[in-house]
């Protein structure tokens, strides 16, 4: 059907855009614009290459599609791209935020742009990359060549405790990430081949299972993240500049919930059983304690981030409960989480940008000065409570819906955190947009400029979209989520069959 | 005309002879006109080199053995010696600055490095324990005089003084292993020891131990490193250089070769020794490294960590530990040529500096510079896609299929520790405020540069046929 390699290009498009702005010489402020432009026109192009992706896509097929398949390394491993109904909207989701990325940092990136430019295309380039590799050292070459842009970002374009942020971005992923290199080569070694779809077929032995499984487990609790392991995610939020932060909530932690789909789930049905019980309780303790955590923070951008947390807590719960609305609403948590807490982030990058400090405290009554502001800001925060109409609403809903299913004290604790996030996100608009506006500071904000809108109407009208009519993002992987729920509930009830047996 | 003498073959030996043969006529040249001639001399050296490797290239594949079993040429043993070839034409490369200074016009040097050279092919090629220390001596001996070449410096002659009395200690220790194997096998061919040694008795293993104690020291692993931070530091940085690289290879391609195809038969007995070695000089290259100041100091630390990487390889005994064993080289000799030639690179005012703070805020002084050195030192790290992930996942594969698991967890976590240092680096070029200009690089630095970064950035791009021809190197040990 396709003659030309659809998705190698939308992976590699961003690569060749930061190789033009490389070669776009000079320092001064034409140079500037250039790599401004040069970067949004990229993010768009691959845009709208994926979106040929979606037009192309067959949602009733379960099987992978528009694979591409080279030699890259002898013995088994090859270069191997491919996408199914769960990495589809992941990927559109990444390609989608990275324009609102580069909008973002248009006029608050004022030094190094074109470094800043390159090392976003190039981390998009990863992160599409990451969702479309089908094999597993090529999943690695992805998944961790991303730190090296992040870091950068972090760290270059950072707030004052920039270092000790990016540090400990950097090594907290890492450490996770070689225990998965180990479970990878111990998977190539009783597979003899690290392709991803033979590998969902080949039997993995009870004990490399478990092994296995912790190790990935290490890698992906790090990433998504997980209570206890999610203390760098404050830090790196807070200091990335607003762009940084915006693809950090929308799609890095997002690699999380996809290796656990990719990988936990249909190569370890039975560990992923057994542990099903670890996930819920860390699932459910990170719901509870980051929502509480959150309702003490002063710094918005801190709030925003225990709020993602809390947020990733549904979807651990919602994959591991192995059922349909489960792993569905998993999916959809993931994607609409991406929209909100992206936009979310741009909300408060606009307000920093104006008066340079993210502290609640400092704000106060900014409805008098900034109306249209004060409504997107809304909308992000009922969708991020979790209202009936917006998309976070639809994820909520169903993850809870799939986790009674099996566990009624999971789904019971984990329904707090809706009232929770309650609290704290109407809480945060109180402070912020309500109130007298008596501090003399904020007496002359300006409204939403043009670019501003931009960036935050698509994402409205996505928000209120998903959830009056989810329907899209679900039947797209409605079929891949059927398939990987029929392969665990078989890989489990034969197991409990052949016990009972005996 | 039959090309031999006292009926051994002498084909496979052309490289060497060549070698010999050039290196004294260079001699020859430089003793007659003087110091005049120091650039032409470094110049036909680095010809002679690539005419070496040429040669080498040009053997036929399969195994040649000449001298009655001494002198082995396999595919293993060219591809370590092109590998060697490569190190050392490169730092003779990088070395023309250091002698265009007219106090230290030695073209002594060239020839030295040229002397060790075929030292280290002798010992790659070594058959039996009498090559092997011939040729471990050879390059050494050359060694210990290039470490010592600034001689007004007395940092220069401190490494050189250091490096030669740790050097002949262990010389000793390893003729005084191979006599115990020796007199316990009655043989000093490899493939002799290999059908004696089948049971493990208290003597083959007493010399065992002192042959690798030998190997070790010049591989600088754990607990025979000590010499390696201070000649690193002490001795002009080509040099330096040249140590890090050309030597390792040697080092590491008779150690593997003694392991693999003497002491097949008591695999057990050196894989813990070797287990034991990977982890101390991992855990110690990591850790010593955090506190470093000097770069060159670093580096040190970094190689013995490195050396640790590879011996895990080797520690798991079978093909794919010496595949990854040599991917590894490769790729660790390229990523030290890029580092030292950065090293080389950093000029202030004409003055080489050395101190890591020295390249506070380099990626706004000079950009590309900073870039290259950043993925050189993510690379060193081993983070995917450069080149370095490459070099520990063939290692570490290896050593999850013998069943290390201890081994390889040790080993990943030891190098998210070394990942610190490396990031630390990096930090100080990208997040601090920049030191002050530094001085335009020179064409051949440049040039060096651009060949080990590309070769790290893109290696992803070509690692299918290195690892192809790894893979039959590695099969001709077996």
């Amino acid at each position: 059907m396709t003659t030309w390699p659809i998705l190698s290009v939308t992976t590699f498009l961003p690569l060749v855009g930061a190789l033009i702005v490389y070669l776009s010489r000079g320092d001064d402020e034409a140079a500037r614009r250039n790599a401004r432009w040069i970067a949004l026109w990229t993010t768009l192009i691959t845009f709208a290459v994926s979106v040929l992706l979606v037009m192309r896509f067959d949602p009733s097929n379960a099987d992978f599609q528009f694979v591409e398949k080279a030699n890259w390394l002898a013995t088994g491993i090859t270069y191997h791209m491919g996408i199914d109904g769960i990495s589809l909207p992941l990927v559109i989701l990444t390609t989608a935020i990275m324009p609102f990325c580069i909008i973002a940092s248009w006029k608050a990136i004022t030094n190094r742009v074109r470094e800043y430019m390159m090392a976003f295309l190039i981390l998009e380039t990863l992160m599409i990359g990451t969702f479309s590799a089908l094999d597993l050292v090529l999943f690695y070459l992805f998944f961790e060549g991303g730190l090296i842009p992040m870091f950068l970002i972090i760290g270059v374009w950072g707030g004052p405790r920039r270092v000790y942020a990016s540090f400990k971005f950097f090594l907290y992923t890492l450490l996770g990430s070689v225990l998965m290199l180990l479970a990878i080569m111990a998977l190539y070694w009783n597979g003899g081949t690290t392709d991803i779809p033979t590998l969902m077929h080949t039997a993995v032995p009870r004990s490399l299972q478990t092994w296995a499984w912790l190790a990935f487990f290490a890698s992906f609790a790090v990433k998504m993240p997980m209570w206890p392991v999610h203390t760098w995610l404050p830090d790196a939020h807070v200091e990335a500049p607003t762009a940084g932060s915006v693809v950090l909530a929308a799609i890095l932690l997002k690699m999380g919930g996809y290796g656990f789909l990719r990988f936990s789930l249909p190569m370890f049905p039975l560990a992923s059983h057994d542990f099903a019980p670890l996930v819920f309780t860390l699932s459910a303790i990170a719901i509870i304690y980051t929502s509480l955590v959150a309702l003490m923070q002063e710094d918005m951008k801190k709030l925003i981030a225990y709020s993602s947390v809390a947020h990733m807590g549904f979807v651990t719960m919602g994959i591991f409960a192995g059922t349909m609305q489960g792993v569905a609403g998993g999916v959809f948590q993931m994607i609409s989480h991406g929209i909100v807490s992206g936009a979310l982030f741009l909300c408060v990058g606009i307000v920093y940008d104006r008066m340079h400090t993210r502290e609640i405290a400092a704000y106060g009554g900014l409805v008098n000065r900034m109306p249209l502001y004060a409504l997107t800001f809304m909308v992000f925060t009922m969708a991020n409570v979790g209202l009936p109409g917006t998309s976070g609403f639809v994820g909520e809903f169903m993850t809870l819906l799939g986790t009674f299913k099996v566990s009624i004290p999971t789904a019971f604790f984990a329904t707090f955190g809706v009232i929770l996030s309650a609290c704290y996100a109407l809480w945060l608009y109180r402070k912020v947009v309500f109130g007298a506006l008596v501090k003399p500071s904020l007496m002359s904000m300006k409204d939403l400029t043009f670019r501003e809108c931009l960036m935050l109407f698509p994402m409205i009208a996505l928000t209120i979209l998903f959830g009056i009519y989810p329907k899209p993002v679900l039947d797209m992987s409605a079929a891949s989520v059927q398939q990987l729920v029929n392969n665990y509930n078989t890989a489990v009830t034969a197991v409990k069959a052949a016990a009972l047996l005996q | 005309m039959s090309f031999e003498t006292a009926g051994y073959q002498l084909a496979p030996v052309v490289p060497e002879l060549v070698l010999a043969v050039g290196a004294m006529a260079l001699l020859m040249l430089g003793a007659y006109r003087g110091e005049a001639t120091t650039k032409t001399v470094t110049s036909l050296a680095v010809l002679l080199l690539v005419v070496v490797g040429v040669l080498v290239y040009a053997q036929p594949a399969g195994k040649q053995v000449t001298f009655g079993g001494s002198f082995i040429v396999d595919d293993f043993a060219r591809f370590m010696k092109i590998l060697a070839l490569i190190g050392s034409a490169v730092t003779l490369v990088l070395s023309t600055e250091f002698l265009s200074d007219p106090s230290r016009r030695i073209f002594e040097y060239a020839i030295l490095v040229l002397l060790s050279t075929l030292g280290m092919m002798v010992l790659i090629s070594a058959g039996d324990l009498i090559s092997l220390y011939l040729g471990l001596e050879l390059m050494s001996l050359a060694l210990y005089v290039v470490a010592a070449s600034n001689r007004d410096n007395a940092k220069s002659t401190e490494a050189g003084l250091k490096y030669f009395v740790l050097g002949a200690l262990s010389s000793g220790m390893l003729l005084y292993g191979s006599s115990l194997v020796y007199g316990f096998t009655g043989t000093v061919s490899f493939t002799g020891i290999a059908s004696a040694a089948t049971v493990s008795n208290v003597g083959l293993v007493f010399g065992l131990v002192f042959l690798l104690a030998g190997l070790c020291f010049k591989v600088s692993a754990v607990p025979f490193h000590m010499w390696t931070p201070d000649v690193y530091e002490g001795a002009p940085t080509p040099v330096t250089a040249f140590f890090a690289s050309a030597p390792k290879v040697a080092a590491l391609a008779v150690f593997t070769r003694v392991t693999l195809t003497a002491f097949p038969g008591i695999v057990s007995q050196w894989q813990q020794i070797l287990v034991f070695v990977a982890i101390a000089s991992m855990a110690l290259g990591s850790f010593a490294a955090i506190g470093q100041t000097n770069i060159k100091r670093l580096m040190a630390y970094s190689s013995i960590g490195h050396m640790g990487f590879a011996l895990v390889g080797l520690a798991s005994g079978t093909v794919e530990g010496a595949q990854g064993v040599l991917m590894y080289i490769v790729i660790y000799v390229a990523m030290t040529l890029g580092s030292f030639s950065i090293i080389l690179a950093m000029k202030r005012n004409g003055q080489a500096v050395e101190q890591i703070s020295d390249f506070a805020g380099l990626s706004r002084t000079n950009p590309l510079l900073a870039f290259m050195f950043a993925m050189l030192l993510f690379s060193l790290a081993g983070i995917p896609p450069l080149a370095g992930f490459f070099a520990k996942w063939y290692v570490f594969v290896a050593a999850i299929k013998a069943n290390l698991f201890t081994l390889a967890v040790i080993g990943v976590l030891t190098s998210v520790v070394g990942a610190y240092y490396y990031l630390s680096i990096v930090k100080t070029m990208y997040f601090d405020e920049p030191a002050g200009q530094v001085d335009p690089v020179r064409i051949e630095v440049r040039t060096v540069l651009a060949v080990a970064g590309l070769f790290n950035i893109l290696f992803a791009l070509f690692a299918g046929p290195v690892v192809s021809v790894a893979s039959a190197a590695a099969k001709s040990l077996f």
